[in-house]
């Protein structure tokens, strides 16, 4: 699946999208975060804190305990601060 | 009627009376037309420029998905919101909502309806970046830093769920 990271997420991690294959026993949002959490110290800042991190599964905004099954894409990204 | 709506996500400047005509322009049922600009205020002289990231893609697709809230709760027979990302200086517009109907009350609700819930769904994040007296004012050059999220607007949100 394609992962794309904004704002501080963004900055922390290094890179805006990378191409993910987490193993099959990752089976929500929140796992997926988890999981990317040990990849460095990068990711790990940017998750430090999961229960800020706000996702979106093919564009449309869901809690940590969406399933990821079938999605082609995932972001995360802080709390919005548009308008 | 049905509806009219028209979002937009760009980098350019807007004209809010455009944009406002395009729904008024040859209708002689209009009771109202409530306009809103928000704009980058300068923060007491702290700001140089804002610099809006946002979700391509996602930001319309949100913005419309407010819209058709907006106009589900209301009788609205024109909606525009048009949200810029990019570089923003202060004293210029950022978000537009243009909201028409038949009698004010409509209007003026969906107004601020879409507003507070652009600010809190909509995928767009600003990152404020400072003057500095001692140094060129230019974004990039001094402690650049994300806006966190406000309390005060998930609960300005949260009102209209009650």
């Amino acid at each position: 699946m394609k992962a794309l990271y904004f704002a501080w997420v963004r900055e922390r991690i290094g890179k805006a999208e990378e191409e993910l294959s987490p193993p099959d026993r990752i089976a929500t949002v929140g796992e997926l975060m988890t999981w990317l959490r040990e990849k460095d110290e990068g990711y790990a800042a940017a998750f430090e804190n999961m229960k800020t991190i706000r996702a979106a599964l093919d564009r449309i905004h869901v809690k940590h305990d969406a399933p990821i099954a079938d999605a082609r894409e995932i972001a995360f990204f802080p709390p919005m601060t548009g308008g | 009627m049905s509806c009219r709506v028209i979002v937009r996500v760009q980098e350019d400047m807007f004209d809010a009376a455009e944009e406002a005509a395009k729904l008024t322009k040859n209708r002689t049922d209009l009771g109202a037309v409530v306009t809103f600009t928000g704009l980058c205020r300068d923060e007491s002289g702290a700001l140089a420029a804002l610099e809006i990231e946002h979700y391509p893609g996602m930001a319309e697709e949100e913005i419309s998905r407010v819209v058709a809230q907006a106009a589900a709760r209301w009788t609205l027979e024109g909606v525009v919101v048009l949200h810029r990302f990019g570089l923003i200086r202060p004293g210029e517009p950022i978000v537009l909502v243009v909201t028409a109907s038949l009698h004010r009350a409509e209007a003026f609700e969906a107004a601020a309806f879409l507003m507070d819930f652009l600010k809190t769904q909509a995928p767009f994040w600003k990152k404020q970046h400072p003057t500095d007296a001692s140094a060129e004012s230019e974004p990039g050059s001094g402690a650049a830093a994300w806006v966190d999220a406000k309390a005060e607007d998930d609960a300005a949100a949260q009102k209209w769920r009650g």
